[in-house]
């Protein structure tokens, strides 16, 4: 049988048990990690995971069951207890279920990948990690560490309505960073940020980011840090770099923008959002420069895909147009409840994990202004640079994020280095104080967004670029 | 013999095979059964199922180590796993701090395990469901209802070959009025003991007192601490505090010998006897461990390597993949206070307050707040152990021991061992609550706490 046969049979299954849509996936992932750590290699484990989930509706009740076993008998098992699952849920009904049309799609698709990164030599990606790790740990790091990681994911995708959907994806990237220890306290600096660069790319990703070159300045850096002055406290120009920004992007913006939460589907976990439907078309997000989109399509991104887990072709739509609020991050099921035209933006984690909505990419499209005509056009502030913390409020509102490190600004030119550097504000206020942009984008990714219950870890992809905001708070301290 | 046991068996037996006799190998096989009904609106909305059997493997060959694992349990699939892993290991530079293999030793208990949990419906978990809608009383409700059992084996080169199995339920929901939420939440090992009438009145009464809340200045305020907030300072002492590698890097706080908390503080780690197979990733016993003793920091988790490193002995908390991250108790007690009561639930109380428990705490209070949860908690530096995040699900002030007012969410930056250092708590609940974790069969147990001091360094709405 083919993994298109047995998902056929999960499907069918389903039906017969009286579900009235149905859906299958079966999937199959090889995931690769290597960590070293002061010039040796810690761990490496090659995994793999193979499996079907199936989805059935019955009346207005979702059901989902999945298991490892990809035999016809264990596929059809799967799609009846789906259906019995279904059902149950009809004990507490909701409203009723319909889905936006996407039409019965067809088709293949497979991520851009130049070199194979399952089929680089072991001995090749250890080297890289230890070379990398030891040149840290010989310019003052206390602890080094470098990790790449690298998932290989085959998925087939069969519904109802005559979806028949194959894809590829291959992810992987890499990263590391430098931790000293001093009295009482830490301090990091990573490269090329804390938790890695990551992409649907193959190794040339991990090459081109040339981890060894930035070894030894970023343990030097870290051991300044520890008797740099404090970041000070009170209201200030803040320039914010690349990757701190995507972060920023992600958490106030990119989860806000999820229809789930808007619904309140995710109220008692993830939480809920400020946003408000009736506001959809109408709300001022952020200044004129803000124009953010969701885009699986970006080659390259770690976001991206041909078709999403409900089988909703990628497609890329406004979130932020010139400040204004006019898009969600939606699926088949949530967007008919929100009288939407729209979905595209479901996915899960695995085979055994529901599709729920996530975020593709979810970026910023460039400014005018390159970075250093930024510091130039300021005055008095503090560029912060590479996340360190970060945490916000169950609405998406009330945010304050750690950095590793920060910058004085002083009449356009940058000064000391500046320990702790935090900021926090509301999101809305923020993002409307954004006043100048720059135009050095880089599509972030990050891999290990959480969201759901049984929890489901998500990429996301964030292309941003350095930008400045007015009269931001800095420097809280515990 | 389990199902379980047999194909950690065949593993180490493929490993010989294909490695050699002088190979060490390691087997970790767990089966899950999870089931969790989702709801949210007060209707299921999301409702899922999944059985899955997963192996782990790690293996030392002519000195090299690597890992791998697989959910293909298939005869083919056991040999592809143990063929890559050999190959990877030997592409591996050696690996000087292997620290060998566990020895044959018994593990305690099989694990506690409840046949009708493991067995339970998805009819069973939607009654709970429903049960909790209707018990508060028209107020918008969200959560889940779960049920999960695992049998897990492990076998090793050297020997030794243990099982064991387990089953867990819980129960977690919200229940909302004008976008304020109360909580309630419970773990156990029998789903029986699940009801989801008296978890859904609860959360309906904390949302309710909650309304209409009033912003307070930033500042420090002695807070009561429900145990929903006090299981937040547990996970990241769990996390950043008692782990061994953290400890051996003296990225940790912990010094063990010293009184770095107030008397009123033991904390243990202990899977035994509730939740949780009872042995670790690397075939280690599991056995009760006191971190804290009346307030001195006794000792730190440990796993083989990181033990071995500090000249210690595995403590049995080695997770999965965690040579990076290190050893993890996932388990903490904080005792309450035993110097009276017998240790019995408490009774329910009207209003914000959980039981009569945390109200004798509250009593004591001339001005201060009660906190219910805390959440987005992140590490501003795990040294130091200062971190940020909100409070949630509702905060009161107390003013002369009474609860006076709905206040409006903090947010805090605030040392956590500071918070419990000598002199700094002020009183400790007489009945620790079992509750989940979030993501997963966790557990966490945990009385109210009175502190001194809470550092709330921003209102939420600015």
């Amino acid at each position: 049988m083919t993994h298109f046969d047995v998902a056929t049979a999960a499907v069918q299954a389903a039906l017969d048990a009286g579900a009235r849509y149905a859906d299958a996936r079966v999937m199959h992932r090889r995931y690769e990690s290597m960590s070293a750590r002061n010039g040796e290699i810690e761990e490496l484990s090659q995994d793999e995971d193979a499996g079907i989930g199936v989805r059935a509706l019955v009346g207005s009740s979702w059901g989902f069951f999945a298991v490892p076993d990809l035999s016809d008998a264990a596929a059809r098992t799967a799609g009846t207890r789906a259906a019995r699952i279904a059902k149950a849920s009809a004990r507490v009904p909701g409203p009723a279920v319909d889905l936006v049309p996407t039409g019965g799609q067809s088709g293949s698709w497979a991520s851009a990948c130049a070199v194979d990164p399952l089929s680089v030599a072991l001995s090749d990606k250890g080297d890289l990690l230890v070379h990398a790790t030891k040149i840290s740990h010989e310019n003052g790091a206390d602890v080094a560490e470098g990790l790449y990681q690298i998932w290989d994911t085959s998925k087939w995708f069969v519904s109802s309505e005559g979806h028949r959907i194959d894809q590829h994806v291959r992810e992987c990237g890499a990263g590391i960073s430098a931790t000293v220890i001093g009295d009482g306290e830490t301090q990091r600096r990573s490269y090329p940020s804390y938790r890695g660069q990551y992409g649907t790319s193959g190794w040339e990703l991990v090459d081109s980011l040339d981890l060894g070159a930035h070894a030894a300045r970023i343990a030097q850096e870290a051991r300044e840090l520890l008797t740099a002055p404090m970041c000070p406290s009170g209201e200030t120009t803040l320039i914010l770099g690349g990757e701190q920004l995507a972060l920023q992007i992600h958490e106030s913006v990119g989860h806000a923008i999820e229809l789930d939460r808007i619904l309140g589907w995710e109220a008692a976990f993830a939480g809920t959002s400020w946003l408000d439907l009736t506001q959809l078309g109408q709300l001022r997000y952020g200044s004129e420069l803000m124009n953010i989109t969701i885009d699986p399509t970006i080659p390259g991104a770690l976001g991206s895909f041909g078709f999403d887990d409900e089988g909703t072709p990628a497609t890329k739509r406004d979130a932020v147009r010139e400040g204004r609020w006019v898009g969600v991050l939606a699926g088949r099921d949530s967007a008919a409840v929100a009288g939407l035209d729209y979905a595209g933006s479901v996915r899960s984690d695995g085979w055994s994990r529901l599709p729920m909505v996530r975020m593709t990419n979810v970026g910023l499209e460039p400014g005018p202004h390159t970075l250093d005509e930024i510091i130039d056009a300021t005055d008095d502030g503090i560029l912060m640079d590479i996340n360190r913390s970060w945490s916000i409020d169950d609405k998406r509102l009330n945010f304050q994020f750690g950095c590793e490190v920060g910058w004085e600004i002083k009449n356009g030119r940058r000064g000391r280095m500046l320990r702790n550097p935090t900021y926090t504000g509301i999101g809305p206020q923020f993002w409307r104080s954004m006043d100048m942009l720059s135009g050095e984008t880089v599509a972030w990714g990050t891999p290990n967004c959480g969201k759901g219950q049984p929890g489901q870890v998500g990429h996301t992809g964030h292309p941003a670029a350095p930008a400045r905001f007015t009269n931001v708070r800095v420097g809280v301290r515990g | 013999m389990s199902r379980e046991l047999d194909l950690a068996g065949r593993v180490v037996e493929l490993v010989r095979e294909i490695a050699g006799p002088d190979a060490e190998a390691e087997a970790a096989v767990t089966y899950t059964d999870r089931a969790l009904t989702r709801f949210a609106n007060s209707s299921i909305h999301q409702n899922v199922a999944d059985e899955t059997t997963g192996l782990r493997l790690r293996l030392h060959v002519d000195g090299r180590t690597a890992a791998g694992s697989s959910t293909v349990v298939t005869d083919e699939g056991l040999r592809g796993l143990v063929e890559r892993t050999v190959a990877a290991a030997r592409l591996c530079p050696p690996d000087q701090a292997w620290p060998g293999l566990t020895q044959t030793s018994p593990v305690a208990g099989p694990g506690n395990w409840d046949e009708a949990t493991a067995n339970a419906s998805p009819d069973d978990r939607a009654d709970r469901v429903r049960a909790f809608v209707e018990a508060a009383g028209g107020l918008e409700t969200a959560g889940y209802c779960r049920t999960v059992n695992w049998a897990g084996a492990f076998a090793n080169s050297a020997g030794q070959a243990v099982t064991g199995r387990s089953a867990e339920a819980a129960m977690d929901g919200v229940a909302r009025t004008g976008g304020i939420d109360g909580v309630a939440r419970r773990n156990t090992g029998r789903l029986s003991d699940l009801d989801g009438a008296v978890l859904g009145a609860r959360a309906a009464a904390k949302a309710r007192a909650a309304a209409a809340p009033v912003e307070l200045a930033p500042g420090r305020y002695e807070v009561v601490l429900e145990p929903t907030a006090v299981v937040d300072i547990l996970q990241n002492f769990a996390l950043f505090g008692f782990n061994g590698k953290a400890y051996n890097e003296r990225r940790s706080f912990a010094e063990p010998g010293a009184a770095q908390f107030d008397p009123a503080i033991t904390l243990v780690d202990d899977a035994l006897g509730t939740l949780g197979l009872p042995f670790d990733a690397e075939g280690t016993p599991k056995r009760r461990i006191a971190l804290v003793e009346q307030g001195v920091t006794r000792t730190v988790a440990h796993d083989r390597r990181t033990a071995a490193e500090a000249g210690a002995t595995s403590t049995g908390h080695a997770i999965a993949g965690g040579a990076s991250f290190g050893a993890v108790p996932t388990n903490l007690r904080l005792l309450p206070d035993g110097s009276a009561g017998d240790g019995t639930a408490p009774t329910e109380v009207d209003g914000p307050v959980v039981d009569s428990d945390t109200a004798a705490l509250i009593a004591g209070v001339r001005r201060g707040l009660l906190v219910t949860d805390f959440w987005y908690t992140r590490v501003l530096d795990p040294k130091s152990l200062v971190i940020t995040g909100l409070t949630r699900n509702g905060v009161w002030l107390v003013e002369d021991g009474q609860v006076t007012t709905a206040v409006q969410n903090f947010r805090f930056t605030q040392s956590y061992p500071q918070a419990l250092a000598p002199g700094s708590v002020l009183g400790i609940g007489r009945y620790a609550s079992l509750l989940p974790d979030s993501w997963d069969a966790s557990w966490w147990s945990a009385p109210a706490l009175r502190l001194a001091s809470w550092n709330f360094t921003g209102g939420a709405s600015g």
